[in-house]
């Protein structure tokens, strides 16, 4: 028994290479542009429809804003008008702020915590039943890939709900043998860069203390926002419990001055973050402050360095850098440098940029054309000031605004890049020597909210993790987020905290 | 009394290094390629060379002349000629079956004939029977043979003895190719994983293989991985391209892919190829057949359409 013997060859995808034959150095390099590429795999945007127009949320009701001033909300991968976007004056703020101080003291401060919580939970289950929709409609208003706002966003969003619903009715325990009353109305700023999370982050503790909010989303990113406030309707929520009222920055100072709000919450830059506490000085508001970043992660020679090279990664690549935690400076030990470069070189040839709503895209688009431009600017500095750069050579889509993943090599402590946060895909590197000169380097920054410890020591973990002066540190890996742990900052990078037992006492007058 | 291990001579001990592996960070690299979303053209594309890269297997005590002809021809016409399926890489069998194997094969077809060899699955057999059993499968014809590593010695700290005897096999292969077997589910961590990679390819090994597929956990994703990884710092150090052939639970068109896509961005396009990536499969081909003729056909067939192995 013979079988005949078939013309067909085995297809080789790659050109025949001659096995264990060795390769000279200068020619040892990976193949990242054969010919098996994937297919373009969206999530259909056409499936979710976005109204024309977004009103103000007051009082459980969409309204008009008073000055019947919208502005365009745009889509920033295609730079096409996605809706009009209600502008909140004065006028529309004075009614945000009274409609949540008439529901504050209506019906929410004189709710049991138990039916408080179980609002809270309707939402959380509500958000998870559109978490779908939600994680489209957020990854079109603010360019950030599908795979993240599915995968991070979304799931976070409805997890702190669930997680400060079981807190409405167990408050004192939260503070054994003392007395925590709710606050009044809170006034919450929130950035673009996680636009529903952040405002997950904020309405969720604040109403699981008995509070009622009124909630500014930033300029470019409301969309979602607005969606939370439909879903606040089919939870039932009862009117004024959340106000939304959307605008520029304006819009938020004059939240910020409001007479009738009892706390100010600000997720953004520091320096808006400094101008709201000048403002806030002497009131009787309680403030907390959640601000910029410039961290720094630590590589020492004993890391698990390809598990390392992934965190590094993460870290500042993730949601295109637009993360305050970012990990924007690496500090790597000088005997591993060479072997780190390299890896990194060969990591970023294999994230894939461009449309955000493909699964497969690691690297969606900028925000915004001015934040689009400060990163050039930026990354000009630094190779002004005589960094090297490298950048992924990928092929950039002609329309939005997109910035490649690039890593910036010979930076010294007093460029622009190793100080100022850029905000965007630009990692800096530098060197260190022993574990007393990272710490030193690390903590050299008017910053201080996160830092990343990459060693297979677990004492070298614990002596880090003392000595850096940083709000949140990561070990072995990076930009990990939980209801349960809290995240705020050090030094200029602000106070406070959220999330967490100690994220419930930004929210309470506790007695 | 002393124990063995005492009495021997002092073994050296940390002559083989390899990095740290942290497993956490691993398993959610690893995680991370099976979200890739592979669809329409790179998924019809990655099926058929997901064929391609199989070694179809039957490693059984029931096997007979018969059952490998079955499985040679399967190898050779994997599906109906109209969905332009290439051959599978090899059949893979037990030394007893390479004559037969080579016979039903032809004498240079391009399915090659792989064997186990060195008392697969345990490997706790004396050095001198494991290399006459490789020169007796080369000898009947087999191109390629799968050896497995010395579990015991490697857990003992016995690395040199690891070595030494995937460098003998590697001698007494010839011409055939070394596929080395780690058999991770008994090495059971990362770092003994990546170290024993490090081992078999400094020692020789054409290709490292995860598992005999006799022994639960087999081929895993973050298992493979680490495996990949120690292959692409060996190419650097080395310029040598080492093989990577997961083994046993890999056993649908979804988990081949996220494989593929595994391979394509830790080394690169360079390694898909049958000459640097195999899957070691005996159920796996029907399914990724029945996704081809999904792919091409728009709609699912029958099990019943697509031949036995």
């Amino acid at each position: 028994m013979k079988i005949m013997k078939s013309k067909a060859k085995p297809i080789k995808l790659a050109a025949g290479i001659p096995v264990q034959s060795v390769v000279p150095l200068h020619s040892r390099r990976l193949n990242f542009d054969g010919n098996w590429d994937y297919a373009p795999a969206p999530e259909e945007s056409k499936n979710y429809v976005i109204a024309p127009r977004h009103e103000l949320f007051i009082g459980g009701k969409f309204v008009k804003p008073h000055s019947d001033t919208y502005f365009p909300s745009i889509n920033p991968a295609t730079e096409e008008t996605l809706t009009e976007i209600a502008s909140a004056d004065e006028a529309d703020v004075d009614k945000a702020v009274k409609a949540a101080r008439n529901a504050y003291e209506k019906d929410w401060s004189k709710m049991p915590g138990r039916e408080r919580g179980k609002y809270l939970y309707r939402i959380a289950r509500i958000i998870q039943e559109k978490a779908r929709e939600l994680a489209a409609l957020e990854t079109m208003d603010g360019g950030k890939p599908i795979k993240e706002s599915r995968d991070v966003d979304l799931p976070l969003v409805a997890a702190h709900f669930f997680y400060h619903a079981g807190w409405a009715d167990k408050l004192k325990y939260a503070f054994p043998g003392r007395n925590p009353q709710s606050l009044g109305v809170a006034g919450q700023i929130i950035p673009w860069n996680f636009p529903l999370l952040m405002a997950a982050w904020k309405i969720a503790p604040a109403l699981a203390c008995g509070n009622t909010v009124v909630l500014k989303p930033a300029e470019t990113t409301s969309i979602t926002a607005m969606r939370l406030a439909q879903i606040f309707q089919e939870a039932g929520l009862p009117d004024g419990v959340v106000n939304i009222i959307t605008g520029a920055g304006e819009t938020g100072a004059v939240l910020v001055n409001h007479p009738g709000v009892d706390k100010i919450a600000f997720t953004g830059s520091t320096e808006v973050g400094k101008r709201i506490a000048q403002a806030l000085a002497g009131t009787h508001k309680k403030l907390t402050l959640e601000l910029g970043g410039k961290a720094a992660n630590i590589l020492f020679e004993d890391a698990a360095i390809d598990q390392a090279i992934e965190g590094v990664i993460s870290g500042i690549y993730f949601n295109q850098g637009h993360v305050c935690c970012a990990g924007s400076r690496l500090f790597v030990q000088e005997g591993i440098y060479s072997t780190v470069i390299r890896k990194l070189r060969d990591r970023i040839r294999t994230l894939r940029v461009g449309n955000p709503l493909d699964k497969n895209t690691d690297i969606g688009a900028i925000n915004s054309k001015p934040q689009l431009e400060k990163i050039r600017m930026l990354v000009q500095s630094g190779v002004d000031e005589g960094a090297e750069l490298t950048q992924s050579q990928c092929a950039l889509p002609a329309k939005g605004y997109w910035f490649p993943p690039t890593f910036l090599t010979g930076v010294t402590m007093a460029n622009r890049v190793a100080q100022e946060e850029i905000f965007g895909p630009v990692l800096s590197v530098m060197t260190f020597r022993t574990p007393e000169e990272a710490f030193e380097r690390a903590n050299n920054t008017p910053y201080g909210l996160s830092a990343g410890v990459w060693t297979d020591k677990g004492s070298k973990i614990f002596k880090m993790a003392n000595k850096l002066r940083a709000g949140v540190i990561w070990a072995n890996t990076y930009n990990k987020f939980d209801p349960t742990s809290p995240f705020g900052g050090f030094k200029e990078s602000g106070f406070g905290r959220e999330g967490g037992m100690q994220g419930l006492a930004g929210y309470c007058r506790i007695t | 009394m002393k124990s063995a291990a005492l009495q021997k001579p002092a073994v050296s001990f940390g002559q083989f290094r390899a990095p740290a592996v942290d497993a956490v960070m691993a398993e959610e690299r690893a995680a991370s390629f099976a979200k890739r979303s592979i669809k329409t053209s790179a998924k019809l594309a990655g099926l058929k060379m997901a064929v391609s890269m199989m070694d179809l297997t039957t490693l059984e005590g029931k096997d007979t002349p018969g059952k490998v002809a079955y499985l040679c021809r399967k190898a050779f016409q994997p599906a109906e000629p109209k969905y332009g399926v290439p051959p599978c890489a090899a059949v893979c069998v037990y030394p007893n079956m390479v004559k037969y194997a080579r016979k039903f094969l032809g004498a240079d077809s391009v399915v090659h004939v792989a064997s186990v060899a060195t008392g697969f699955p345990s490997g706790q057999f004396p050095l001198r029977t494991k290399l006459e059993e490789v020169r007796r499968a080369t000898g009947d014809g087999a191109d390629e043979i799968d050896m497995v590593i010395d579990r015991g010695a490697f857990l003992a700290g016995d690395h040199t003895r690891v070595f030494d005897e995937i460098a003998a096999t590697k001698e007494a292969c010839g011409p055939a190719h070394l596929k080395v077997i780690l058999e991770t589910g008994e090495l059971v961590t990362y770092d003994n994983v990546r170290l024993a990679s490090e081992i078999a390819m400094q020692a020789g090994a054409d290709f490292i293989k995860t598992s005999t597929g006799k022994i639960t956990p087999a081929a895993t994703m973050p298992v493979t991985l680490v495996m990949l990884e120690a292959i692409r710092d060996y190419f650097f150090a080395t310029g040598v391209r080492v093989g990577m052939k997961p083994a046993g639970g890999i056993r649908t068109a979804k988990q081949a892919l996220a494989w593929l896509v595994m391979v394509k961005e830790t080394l690169g396009d360079d390694w898909l190829t049958p000459d640097l990536f195999r899957f070691g499969a005996s159920t796996l081909v029907n399914d990724v057949l029945m996704q081809i003729a999904k792919s091409m056909d728009g709609n699912y067939q029958a099990a019943d359409y697509f031949s036995m192995p």
